[in-house]
Order: structure tokens, then sequence, then C-alpha cells
């Protein structure tokens, strides 16, 4: 589904995001970008999204290399991926209900079609009670999950998502990622940029962990970071899901 | 950008075609903009009043003219040209030339007035009769009173009065016109200053609602940068903005339509009394619906140049970060 081929990013002020990366992911596979901040995991989501372009090698998302989308045809291509953000992006002079229904505004679905699309999306992820209220009345894990809503009510085949969790405590945080598990089982393929190991850990998922930019490539195999043993010293490992 | 706020208010009948999905997107689209100018309707007001006065004061500058031309028109009567013959013409001669002269045609009429009635006419209206009794000879000339048909212009009354002139027995052409020629020759420097006037104003309008735009797209930056990270095309960012652009134009145009009706309105009793100071069956004219459509669609012509130039300029400039 996605195949990062040698990719590198390098800023206009010489810094270097990415370096020679490459790595895949499958379909239908659910995958965690991990790492530090500033180890590359936005950039090589924002490669994907097509808000950059690297400065070298090839990105292919679904069969399409990203250096054969025009400028013109970027929307087009950008619809076809959900897209959730740490700070869940929503328009606060809209209720949730327009909130959701925005991407399918923008591809030109007929109103009566896009209302039942956006109830269903809603209902996804248990905010189908909350479609009249305005965004920010909500708390931020339901706000999170109208993000979620919005990148899936168009029925993408890829999503991905950038820290996901990161504003959420770690309850909110689980209930995100059952419902990432669930569109996973109905044959999304995600990938998601985290640095929550513990989490991660938990749910079994593959890693590809980055560090300066390229993948830390003796830790690919191996499952159980270091980081996730010392969080485990203190806490009880919780039941995911 | 177009989400509308009641999502149940444009549902087809039946499965929309891609033509008439288009047609409602735009329907939508026109409505949410429409929607959004009167959330802030006193931002709004103050825009669609600025449009509205920069496009009524040539508009009422042109009616102001057009009336002077109409009653000026009248005043074309007055156009004739009196044609004093040479002491000795006969009158046989006279009326032969004023024969002639009848036949040309940018000629309308023609009327002869012989010396001894021309006399006549001045002992009954002078009051002088019993003293121009005592004259021995008739000092007064035969006249021809020639009026131009009205499709003459001014150039062909100018070469009409020399050809009078010119004639062989003619003394003196007297043309009361000059005047009303050199009015309407003011009338039309007015009229020109006007029309540059406008123009200026009309790019006014431009910057105004370029203006109006641009920092409605700086408000709405972020939503801009959403809405294309999620997908949306140049075009349908620039939409919305396009029909603010032209909502602000419809609606300067049609208040200027009526600030003009109502200056109207408030000379008409002043320009009666005026009128009927001088027996005139003088009315005022208002804009003819030509001119009332035409004063509107140039406020929608000049708010969709506007918020285009504002578009064009800065929407493209954002990108999602």
């Amino acid at each position: 589904m996605i195949r990062l081929e040698d990719v590198s990013k390098r800023f206009p002020g010489g810094q270097e995001a990415l370096k020679h990366l490459t790595m895949s992911v499958d379909k239908g596979e659910m995958v965690f970008v991990t790492g530090h901040s500033g180890a590359g995991k936005s950039t090589l989501l924002r490669l994907i999204a097509l808000i950059e372009r690297p400065t070298g090698g090839q990105v292919i998302v679904d069969g399409q290399n990203t250096r054969r989308v025009s400028r013109r045809k970027i929307p087009a291509y950008r619809r076809q991926i959900g897209m959730v953000f740490q700070d869940h992006k929503l328009l606060y002079d809209r209720s949730v209900f327009d909130n959701v229904g925005l991407p399918l505004v923008i591809a030109g679905v007929s109103h009566r079609d896009a209302g039942r699309k956006v109830r269903a999306a809603l209902d996804q992820v248990g905010l189908l009670q909350k479609e009249k209220r305005k965004p920010e009345t909500l708390s931020t894990g339901e706000q999170q999950r109208v993000g979620i809503a919005r990148a899936i009510v168009s029925r993408p085949k890829l999503l991905i998502a950038d820290e996901p969790t990161g504003n959420l405590d770690p309850d909110l945080s689980l209930e995100v990622m059952r419902i990432f598990r669930r569109f996973n089982e109905v044959g999304v393929t995600l990938l998601i940029a985290s640095h929550d190991i513990a989490l991660i850990d938990q749910l079994g998922c593959r890693r590809i962990p980055l560090e300066n930019g390229t993948v830390q490539v003796e830790q690919e195999e191996d499952f159980v970071s270091e980081y996730a043993d010392e969080v485990r010293i203190g806490a009880e490992p919780r039941q995911w899901l | 950008m177009a989400v509308t706020k009641t999502s149940e208010a444009f549902v087809p009948a039946k499965p929309a075609g891609p033509l008439s999905r288009w047609a409602l997107r735009h329907v939508a689209t026109s409505v949410g903009a429409l929607g959004r100018l009167a959330s802030q309707p006193f931002a709004s007001l103050m825009t669609i009043m600025v449009i509205a006065v920069t496009l009524a004061l040539p508009a009422a500058a042109h009616l102001i003219i057009k009336n002077v031309q109409s009653l000026s028109g009248n005043w074309e009567n007055a156009l004739d040209f009196s044609l004093y013959l040479e002491d000795g013409t006969s009158a046989e001669d006279a009326t032969r030339l004023a024969d002639l002269i009848r036949q040309r045609a940018d000629v309308q009429a023609v009327t002869l007035i012989l010396s001894d009635e021309a006399l006549e006419e001045f002992k009954l209206q002078s009051g002088f009769g019993q003293t121009l009794d005592h004259l021995s000879v008739n000092p007064l000339p035969h006249t021809i009173v020639v009026r131009p048909a009205t499709s003459n212009t001014e150039q062909s009354l100018t070469l009409m009065h020399e050809e009078l002139e010119n004639l062989p027995e003619t003394e003196f052409v007297q043309a009361d016109t000059e005047w009303v020629q050199r009015f309407h020759a003011i009338l039309d420097i007015v009229q020109r200053a006007i029309t540059i006037g406008g123009a200026l104003l009309a790019a006014a309008i431009v910057v105004i609602i370029g203006n109006t735009i641009r920092l409605d797209i700086q408000n709405r930056r972020e939503e801009i940068e959403v809405t294309k990270l999620i997908g949306a095309s140049n075009g349908f960012v620039r939409r919305p903005f396009l029909y603010s652009g032209l909502w602000y134009g419809l609606g300067g145009g049609l208040l200027a339509l009526l600030l003009v009706a109502y200056g109207m309105f408030a000379l008409k009793e002043p320009a009666g009394r005026l009128a009927g100071l001088y027996n005139s069956s003088f009315s005022m004219l208002s804009l003819s619906l030509t001119e009332s459509l035409a004063i509107a669609g140039t406020g929608v012509a000049l708010g969709l140049a506007g918020s285009w130039l504002a578009v064009a300029r800065h929407l493209r400039r954002i990108e999602p970060r």
C-alpha cells in the first residue's frame, strides 16, 4: 500500500528530516511509526499526504508514484487518504455533522447520501448523539473522534494519523486505538505515528522505529523496545483490546 | 467551505445527474456565502453601502445629464434658421427660393414670410400701427424660416448654415441655435468627465471588494488550510469567496438603484414646480429598465472582478503546513 524507496527530505534550511529511508506497509496492515520528536515521523506522513515533496527517492502510495501527482491533482489524491491529526484540525464554527461531512461536500456527494454516510461515520466513533454540537463544546477525546469520523467518512483504503493520541490520557488513547483497530479489521490500512510505545506494544502491531530520519534496523524485528520495558516496571500491563 | 447550515436544505428529489449536482453545489455555495455575509450584518452592510454610494454617484450624474439633454431636446424646435433676403428681392423670387429650399432632404419645413405680411404682423403686435402707416417704404425684408430635419448632426447644421448664407439672395442668416450647440458641447464634455470619473470609481469598487475579500481570506486561513488538507481543490476553496464578491456587488448595485430612486423622488417636486413656472410639460426621466439592469450588472461584474483579484493573489499561497 505504501512503499518508500531511498527517500530523503532536506529542508531549505539544510536540516535533513529523512535520510535514505526505505520502508513499506502492506495492504490491510496496521503499522506504527515510532521515534522521538524530530525523528522524522511527521515528515514521513507529510510526504505521503503530499504536504511535502521528497528531495530524493520515491514514495509510492496504492500503486501511485507521488512524483507523478501534479500540483493540480493533489486534491484528488488527498481525497483517497483519510488523515487524522494530533490537533484534530476541526472547523470550530461548524457543527460536528458539518465537520464530518466536509470531505463529502468537497467530493460533491449528494446531500442525501452525505447525511447517511456522516451518521454511519459518527456511529462508528460513538458520537451519533452529538452531531448538532459545536466541536468546542466537546471534550478533547470527543474532538479527536470527530476528526477520525471525518477521516473515514469517505471510506478511504488508507488512513494516516499523526500522533492521534498525543493530547489524550491513557483511557481515551485506548478508545481511539480500539476505533482504529476496528477499521483495520474491515480492511483499512493504517499508518500511525506515535511515541506512545507502551500503548503500541500492547496492540501487537508492527513498529517502524525512526531515528534521525532513518529506520533503526536492529530494532525493527524486535517488538519489545527498551522504552516499553521502562514503562512496564511501574505499571501493570493493561488489557488494551 | 460551502457546508450549508442546514443539511436538509437541498435534498434532490431523485438521484441527481452530474449537471444538476454541479448546479446544486453552486446554489449551496452561493447560499452559504450569502449566509456568511448575513452572519456579520453590520460589516457586510458597510461594504455594500460603500459600493452602493460609489455606484450611485456616476449613475445619478448620468441621470441628471440625461434629463438636461431631454430638456434641451425640447429646444431643438428653436434650431430654426431665419434667412433675411437682400433688399429688392421680388416676392416671386422669394417664393421660388423657399420652394427650392423646401426640396432639400435635410429640411423639415420652410415658412415664407413676405415683407408685407411681416409689416402687417409688426403693426398688429407692436402697437405702432398709426406711426408705421406713415412709412413710404416697407423697411422689412422677406424672411424664410428654415426648420432643419431632426436627422441633422451638428456638422451638417453648420454646413447648412454656410450654404444658406452663400445663397445670392441671402443678406443675413440668423441661427438662434448657436448657444444650444455650445450647450450640447458642454454637456458632451461633462458626460465624458462622468465616464472617466465612473471608471475611476469602478476601479475603487474593485479595490474595495478585493480588500474585503482579502481580509476574509486571511480570517479564514486556517479553515482554508484544513479544507485543502482533506482534499479540497483550489476551485472549491475559491468558489465561496467569488460568491461573496458577487453578493457584495449585487447588494451594492441594488442599493445604488434605491439611492438613485430616492434622489429622484426628492427632486421630483421642486423640478415639477420649476417646470410649472416655465409652463413646461417637462417631467423627469428616471432610469430605464436597461439602465437599472446595467447598474446592477456593473455591481456584480465589479464584485466578481474584485474577489477574483483577491482570490488569485492570496488563495494560491495558502497551503497546508
